[in-house]
């Protein structure tokens, strides 16, 4: 039954993405939207079906196997799959913010002339994150991996007709390579060390603790470096802000909810390895946070309302790898669930203003929606404040822990580092909401609501927005809660996370932190308010005073343009040069020199060259008699 | 039934050149083709993939005073090449329905002929034959270059045969070397593969021109200008471009492979002591193969030199994972002979069709061709991906196995230059596609039609190779692996012995017949 589950789990999305591939031309929306929601929704059950099972089974986790991929002396790789309780979070995310994004997509690409085809890549991104997160060992998570990346690469140029968007796509996937890269070197060094890339088995190594700690080092190293090109973070994160070149649901599931989060999801999976790898948890907090800073920085200046967002997601990643780094797996994959939520719900909300407006996106240019689209702005103030983090909804919980995490564990520094970001990020949103909900109404269209298929995945997106973050209470407000409920998450996935590092501290240090950080954010966000509401003048004199500054901001630091003039323009200039120079000039023209020489020499030779196949063959027959004669006469 | 193999498209080929009739040329060359493609079917039957030991076996003497025999057999090694190149004819026949209007009949008969040396070559388990038929493939891919190719056809299929002629010197020159020393050690002449592994040639530790060395390098550098290796590339991109889309595909698919089973069959075991001493070089030298052909296909703005220079890149893969010395890169090496055969065959021969509607390969002149043939740009893409390695793909198992095996050999010079060729490769797959097929339509596209069902059914058959390799390899290299397996353990002293039961008893009388016509064929040409 366990077996029909996960098959059905998978299968049904690729099954899905055929038969809508299959008949890509079909411009009737209902019918695809049908094969495409599908799908989900079987995976969705058979995810919840897992949950269950797994819920009150004895084991903590399922190995199903399907069928033997590779058999190489011992490398020995199959299509099998791990059923425990990181998974199966994994999968709830996936298929359930998945089903209601896929459901929004109806809304948002009501107009499109391919909509089979839109489903299908969509159902085909599913399936593929499916197999990420249910990959029992490292070369089936990568198909899973490499396969997000190429839905990723579809989805983000799906209009390629406008060149610039596939252009994205195409820039998206060749900096996930570099990333990949690591994934790969990461797993030679393992399987080097251990024989196997299965986590069960290289799990069950460790705890016996035979084995070289060098290349484990290593290996968490490359296998950082893939998480970073996945999981846009400093230098790999380029790909992200340009990928919202792709339709807004798409940005939705695979820029913020789910493809982005793999990085963390490797890590995780790999707790194991990395607790062994101290330095190299160092290297990825600090990673982490520097990210989570820069991009909070960048999306102060942004003016389109998507970048807003892409930076946003950038610096909440950046949140989930400081607590990875760190060692508070626990709280880095609530943050996970809770960012999935209300980021989800913040990009359908905006993708639900972008339609609206007929496909505008500089947030200066909108205004005053709120009273047109009165749904839509609920749904965004909701996920707005989940994302700075106000209590009661989800962001605070999870934020809060990461911060105090970092706190407790005595990383002052990158705690410094997060409070900041974290205010900025109370900046940046309040702005954004100001800019697009208040003020004037700008724009020339009449904007209205999208009916029940944008306006169920928003509600209900809003809903766990509010209520994700009760899922994982902390221990100080739960004593003083009825019935103490527990941190649900951390019970929930402790089988398979190390407890390597713990983070008590007293609680009064935990509350003030709370309270205060709760009063900061909460304090920054009315005076931006009352700053783009009451004193726009002030702001306009305040950014002509700090022009380049935020010039620089606006431009993303100028990252963009530097690498395009300095590392992709001078590669194709090389190769340009190289063909050139080299191909054609050195050795072709060795070559015709050795040719015209071999031709002076002998003048039998000219004669060959007119083409006629019998000298070629008299020659051959020639050269070999010769030979022959050489051998006989000895 | 390896004669037949071997014959058969010589007897067809003889047969259409005497078709007058276009039309009539190619319903017979299409019938002749299935047929003989389902004919090689049989061998995974007659085949045993259990044993390394050489199979289905004809051995008759030739030249007895020379020692020279016609002596051909089955192994793991060739099994696949074999399957492979009955596989490229009824492709190339039905890829070329409406490319040639003149001469049909002596295209289709050089179609033929191509094969005949080509099987021969894979089969060939005597060293004079297997020069023999090696050389003679140069011969009717001269002409379909020469005759039906592109504007610089002449000069492309000049170059084309001079480099490969050069180099099959140098293999000649080694191959008497071995029979006299052969002869010199046994007393007995003979120009036998199996009798050559029994020697032991002399290798003296570091000096670098010892006998075995030198006969090393002939060879070597006869299979690299084949391969093509980076420094003697440039042969092939010029002959790609100028050959018409069936050669092109069977001489990628096809022709190189020639050069890199050359490899298998006789440098590994042949020199193993040259080939371990070269190793960490050669190695190297591939990797900067794999990034200089990335490079250059980056460079190009012609489509077809793009994917010839993509040809490169992949065939120093292969050689990369041969002299990894290990089974990983061993078996990724092979495998990455047959993903390279399929991707770059199907690449080639959609190239073609878009040449067909257009006549023009400029890359800069297209854009958003997708939007007119939709079709053509799936097919493509999703072959590309096998090129870029993408995992489900077959090209992601070969590449992943060479990689592991540069690793585990420790050559961290050749990994860093191949394993970057994941990104390059992907740099430029991705960017040929992106400017041949996103954006508007640009004017040359407004009257290109999509492709019609001849080519989709033409397409096909590589698209599901495509994922049939790279989710079930274990079904392709199940036949191979016992080969291999011995190859690499018995590297140093590896000995191939011949399976009984052969066909022996009933063949003679029908390879006689076809070693005259064989003999005919040398003097007709």
């Amino acid at each position: 039954m366990l077996k029909v589950a996960v098959i059905s789990l998978l299968l049904t999305p690729l099954v899905g993405a055929l038969i809508n591939g299959l008949r890509w031309k079909s411009e009737n929306i209902k019918s695809a939207a049908f094969l495409g929601i599908a799908p989900i929704f079987i995976s969705f059950l058979s995810s919840i079906y897992l949950f269950f099972s797994l819920l009150y089974s004895k084991d903590t986790s399922f190995l199903v196997s399907i069928f033997e991929w590779l058999n190489i002396k011992n490398f020995q790789i199959s299509f099998s799959f791990l059923v425990d309780p990181l998974s199966v979070f994994m999968l709830l995310i996936i298929t359930g913010v998945g089903f209601l994004i896929h459901i929004f997509s109806v809304y948002y690409m009501s107009e499109d002339k391919r909509p089979a085809k839109y489903f299908s890549y969509l159902n085909l991104f599913v399936f593929s994150m499916i197999v990420l997160v249910l990959a029992d060992n490292l070369f089936l998570m990568f198909l899973g991996w490499e396969g997000v990346g190429l839905c990723s690469y579809l989805l983000i140029g799906f209009w390629f007709t406008d060149s610039q968007k596939a252009a994205a796509g195409m820039k998206a996937f060749i900096v996930n390579r570099i990333g990949d890269i690591g994934f790969l070197l990461g797993m030679f060094f393992l399987f080097q060390q251990f024989s196997s890339l299965s986590f069960p088995v290289l799990s069950g190594i460790v705890d016996t603790g035979s084995f070289d700690l060098n290349s484990i080092k290593w290996a968490c190293v490359f296998l950082f470096m893939g998480a970073i090109g996945k999981s846009a973070q400093i230098p790999l994160y380029i790909w992200l802000p340009s990928a919202m070149a792709g339709p807004t649901p798409v940005s939705a599931l695979i820029h913020a909810a789910t493809m982005v989060t793999a990085g963390i999801y490797l890590i995780v999976r790999a707790n194991f390895l990395f607790v062994l790898a101290p330095e190299v948890l160092i290297l990825i907090s600090w990673t982490g946070a520097v990210t989570a800073l820069v991009a909070a920085l960048i999306a102060c200046a942004q003016s389109d309302i998507k970048k807003v967002l892409a930076y946003s997601t950038v610096s909440q990643l950046g949140y989930m790898f400081v607590a990875a780094g760190i060692g508070a797996f626990t709280a880095s994959l609530f943050h996970l669930l809770t960012h999935a939520f209300f980021k989800a719900l913040l990009f359908l909300a905006s993708g639900a203003v972008i339609h609206a407006l007929h496909g505008e996106q500089n947030i200066f240019r909108m205004g005053g929606l709120k009273r047109y689209l009165p749904i839509t702005w609920i749904c965004f103030l909701v996920g707005f404040l989940a994302l700075i983090g106000l209590p009661p909804f989800s962001g605070f919980f999870s934020k809060d822990e990461i911060l105090w995490s970092a706190f407790a564990s005595g990383h002052f520094g990158i705690f410094t580092i997060l409070s900041l970001t974290a205010l900025l990020t109370a900046f940046y949103m309040s702005r954004l909401y100001i800019l697009v909900f208040h003020g004037s109404f700008k724009s020339k269209v009449s904007p209205h609501e999208g009916g029940f298929f944008a306006s169920f995945p928003l509600i209900t997106l809003a809903l766990l927005a509010v209520l994700g973050g009760f899922l994982g209470i902390p221990h100080l407000i739960s004593e003083y809660l009825p019935f103490h409920p527990p941190h649900a998450i951390e019970v929930y996935l402790k089988p398979v996370l190390s407890s390597a590092f713990s983070f008590k501290g007293s609680q009064l240090a935990e509350g003030l932190l709370m309270l205060g950080s709760t009063v900061l954010i909460l304090g920054l966000m009315l005076m931006t308010f009352y700053l783009y509401l009451k004193k726009e003048e002030y702001l306009v004199s305040l950014k002509r005073r700090i022009f380049g500054f935020s010039q620089f901001l606006e431009e993303a630091l100028g990252v963009d343009s530097f690498c395009s003039s300095k590392i992709v323009q001078p590669v194709l200039n090389i190769s340009h040069e190289l063909w050139q120079g080299l191909d054609i000039k050195l050795i072709q023209g060795f070559i015709l020199g050795i040719q015209k020489w071999l031709l002076s020499l002998k003048g039998l030779f000219e004669k060959g060259q007119n083409g006629k196949m019998q000298n070629y063959a008299v020659f051959m027959m020639f050269g070999l008699l010769i030979c022959v004669l050489a051998v006989l006469i000895r | 039934m390896l004669s037949a193999l071997i014959f058969l498209p010589l007897i067809f080929g003889v047969v259409i050149s005497f078709i007058k009739s276009s039309r009539l040329c190619r319903i017979w060359s299409a019938i002749f083709s299935t047929v003989y493609f389902l004919l090689s079917l049989s061998l995974f039957v007659l085949f045993d993939s259990q044993t390394e030991k050489l199979q289905l076996v004809e051995q008759l003497s030739w030249f007895p005073a020379l020692g020279i025999q016609y002596f051909v057999g089955l192994d793991g090694l060739s099994f696949w090449f074999v399957i492979l190149t009955a596989f490229m004819l009824p492709v190339c026949v039905y890829s070329s329905w409406n490319l040639v209007h003149e001469k049909v009949s002596g295209f289709y008969c050089c179609l033929f002929l191509m094969s005949t040396s080509v099987m021969g070559t894979f089969l060939s388990m005597d060293t004079v034959l297997f020069y023999i038929f090696f050389e003679s493939s140069l011969i009717p891919l001269y002409f379909i270059i020469g005759i039906w190719g592109g504007k610089d056809r002449i000069y492309a299929a000049f170059k084309f045969f001079i480099y490969t002629a050069f180099g099959s010197l140098f293999l000649l020159a080694a191959i008497l070397a071995l029979m006299h020393l052969n002869l010199q050690s046994t007393g007995e002449i003979s120009s036998n593969l199996l009798d050559f592994y029994k020697l032991e040639l002399p290798f003296l530790g570091t000096h670098l021109f010892s006998t075995q060395n030198i006969l090393f390098f002939c060879f070597f550098l006869a299979f690299a200008i084949k391969l093509p290796f980076v420094p003697f590339h440039t042969w092939l991109p010029l002959a790609h471009v100028e050959a018409p889309a069936p050669g092109s595909a069977v001489l990628a698919a096809v022709i190189l492979k020639m050069g890199s089973y050359g490899f298998l069959r006789f440098l590994l075991p042949l020199f193993p002591q040259s080939v371990e001493f070269f190793a960490p070089v050669i190695s190297l030298l591939a990797g900067i193969g794999i990034v200089y052909g990335a490079f250059m296909a980056l460079a190009q703005t012609n489509m077809k030199k793009l994917v010839a220079y993509s040809s490169v890149s992949h065939m120093a893969y292969v050689l990369l994972g041969i002299f990894s010395l290990n089974l990983y890169g061993l078996i990724g090496g092979f495998y990455q002979m047959l993903t390279h055969a399929v991707s770059s065959a199907a690449l080639f021969l959609l190239v073609g069709m878009i040449y067909e509607r257009t006549h023009n390969l400029n890359i800069l002149d297209y854009k958003g061709l997708a939007k007119k043939m939709p079709w053509l740009a799936i097919f493509f893409f999703i072959v590309s991906l096998s090129a870029i390695a993408l995992p489900a793909t077959g090209g992601f198992i070969s590449e992943f196995l060479i990689l592991m095996g540069a690793f585990s050999a420790k050559n961290w010079g050749a990994l860093i230059f191949g394993i970057s060729g994941v990104v390059f490769g992907a740099a430029y797959m991705l960017y040929l596609i992106h400017r041949v097929f996103f954006g508007s339509p640009s004017l040359l596209m407004e009257k290109i039609v999509s492709l019609n069902k001849r080519e989709i059914l033409i397409i096909m058959p590589f698209v599901l190779l495509v994922f049939g390799m790279g989710i079930f390899p274990h079904m392709f290299l199940k036949y191979s692996s016992t080969s291999l397996n011995y190859l690499h353990k018995h590297k140093t002293h590896y000995k191939l012995s011949i399976k009984t039961s052969s066909l022996k008893k009933t063949v003679p009388s029908l390879s006689n017949i076809t070693i005259s016509l064989k003999e005919g064929e040398d003097k007709k040409l």
